[in-house]
């Protein structure tokens, strides 16, 4: 059995069938969707649990589904030193696009403290909100930017403080 | 023009942060290191809240080195993208586009079929690379806390890689050697002898370097004990390469994933053992870098034994012969995870079908990671502390800000 599977035995054992939304197997590197609601405890069982071991949280990717999917996607590349496997693991949220509403994530920063600036990036390029997370601001763009320049829709902006960038 | 921060919650971790900063105690003071500051390497600003000497916070600031990365390959072809990752780690240009290659052809699923020569040389000319990147770390530690002369002599000794790379390349710094399938050109007819030369005419100038600085008592004492970062700190905050291993954690990517050719060279993976102070000091950071040099240049050797012997040179070697026209990959998504020398180097990819544009890259920078965790080291230390623990964690904004 490979890892994805023994990850989806052990967590459907101890959250319950609805803890799995979907397994990915489509690429080279399978992957489990889970529900957002459900992310904080999945990754704490993740981190602690002996077999496991996920000590490594090697990536935090948002990637946007584009305009017509209606959604956006939230990947969790996990690693365990000790053991040497890794995991994947997406987290995929419905949103109408506006931006006074933006697609809503908890946050993992407790879980793992790395997860604060991947966190803080993803919410800075594509808009996606982290509950929980303890300083979400910009990170590589300036604090009074408008938009998220990695959105699918994302229109430039004619002029920056008043100066032509177009 | 509407204003952001919003008063919503969207804008209130920005409205709290500035509170915080406007609440400054009298016995408080904020001083601004960077975005010019000799000591940053690049463009990294810090804002410390110190009390006297002492800092109390470190509040980071970065993005001033944002070129856009992620979303100009999005507007491209995976061909196309490798000149940009040339220039996230503009330090090690070659191990940056040896990762991207090696994820987009593992997509393709040829990375089975690469002639053996092409690999080897790319493990010879990332392995330059990573010397080149560690003696400029090496180099600009020593020169970040007062000492001149390894500065000037690492910058020597990197020259004579930079030249034989530009030879190879025909670019000095940012390569766009390695391709997706195969390399640029072979290596000019010569090079491996200039680089065994070059091998024989370092080995003593790292020693010297090595009898500079190691066991240098100014330098112990500006770096022992100073900025020790226990293992489960380091690995919490996805701190990697050189970062971790000075923690005594022994995780290599060469060795754990075993790319390209690597399981066939020998070499070992130096840690931190804590032998001037704590384990995971400046010191042991520094000194991690030292034994990784060693260790380069004993795959080299290795590298130039079969690149002139059962792997040379013939004249229908053809190093494009792979190279796709057009890569064509069905919908999926990749990460990819490579040993950078400033750590764990990862790009996720998001592939769309019917064209060669990827939907989305997402590039993971070990310097980023390794940056992240300085608020948490720099906690009460002074501020003459504050350089040589920022030093040892060798950064390169390129790839923090991408």
């Amino acid at each position: 059995m490979d890892i994805a599977a023994r990850v989806k035995a052990l967590l459907v054992d101890r959250f319950g069938e609805q803890v799995i939304v979907t397994e990915e197997r489509t690429g080279l590197q399978p992957a489990l969707v889970v529900p957002a609601a459900e992310l904080p405890g999945v990754c704490l069982f993740l981190r602690d649990h002996e077999e496991l071991y996920f000590d490594f949280l090697s990536c935090l990717s948002a990637v946007d589904d584009g305009p017509d999917a209606g959604t956006f996607t939230v990947v969790y590349h996990l690693a365990s030193i000790p053991h040497q496997h890794q995991l994947t693991l997406k987290v995929v949220i419905g949103n109408d696009r506006q931006l006074s509403n933006l697609p809503t994530v908890p946050s993992v920063c407790s879980v793992w403290r790395t997860a604060d600036w991947h966190e803080r990036e993803a919410f800075d390029l594509m808009g996606i909100y982290f509950e929980g997370h303890p300083d979400l601001r910009r990170i590589l763009l300036p604090e009074d930017w408008e938009g998220y320049p990695l959105r699918k829709d994302y229109e430039e902006a004619a002029a920056y403080h008043g100066i032509a960038i177009k | 023009m509407p204003t952001t921060p919003t008063s919503d919650r969207y804008g209130e971790a920005q409205l709290a942060y500035e509170a915080r900063l406007a609440a400054i105690g009298a016995e408080e003071m904020v001083i601004n290191m960077g975005p010019q500051h000799p000591s940053t390497h690049g463009v990294l600003r810090l804002q410390l809240v110190t009390d006297g000497e002492i800092v109390k916070e470190v509040i980071p600031h970065i993005g001033y080195l944002h070129r856009c990365f992620e979303k100009h390959a999005e507007s491209m072809n995976y061909g196309k993208t490798i000149p940009f990752t040339d220039r996230m780690d503009y330090l090690a240009s070659m191990n940056n586009s040896h990762a991207f290659v090696m994820g987009v052809e593992r997509m393709l699923g040829i990375e089975d079929r690469i002639p053996k020569r092409v690999e080897y040389i790319r493990v010879l000319v990332c392995e330059l690379n990573r010397i080149a990147s560690h003696l400029i770390a090496i180099g600009t530690y020593g020169i970040d806390i007062g000492a001149f002369t390894p500065f000037m002599w690492c910058f020597r000794d990197r020259e004579h890689i930079m030249n034989m790379l530009e030879w190879a390349s025909g670019s000095r710094m940012l390569y766009n050697y390695i391709w997706v399938g195969g390399l640029f050109y072979d290596l000019p007819v010569g090079f491996e002898e200039r680089c065994k030369e070059f091998v024989q005419y370092f080995k003593p100038k790292l020693r010297e370097l090595d009898e500079l600085l190691t066991k240098n008592q100014i330098f112990v004492s500006r770096t022992a004990n100073i900025g020790a970062l226990p293992a489960e700190v380091a690995i919490n905050y996805g701190c990697s390469g050189p970062m971790l291993r000075a923690s005594g954690i022994k995780w290599d990517l060469r060795r754990v994933d075993g790319y390209s050719v690597y399981p066939e060279l020998e070499f070992e993976i130096p840690v931190g053992k804590g032998e001037m102070g704590k384990l995971g000091d400046c010191w042991d950071r520094y000194k991690i870098r030292v034994d990784e040099i060693e260790q380069s240049v004993r795959i080299i050797e290795q590298c130039l034994e079969r690149l002139t012997k059962e792997l040379r040179r013939t004249a229908d070697f053809d190093p494009r012969a792979l190279v796709p026209k057009k890569v064509n990959l069905k919908a999926q998504d990749y990460y990819v995870r490579a040993e950078n020398p400033k750590g764990e180097l990862g790009f996720y990819f998001v592939t769309q079908e019917k064209t060669d544009i990827p939907k989305r890259v997402k590039a993971r920078g070990p310097s980023f990671n390794n940056l992240s965790v300085l608020p948490e080291l720099a906690k009460g230390v002074l501020i003459a502390d504050l350089i040589a623990i920022l030093g040892s964690i060798d950064i390169v904004l390129g790839e923090v800000d991408r």
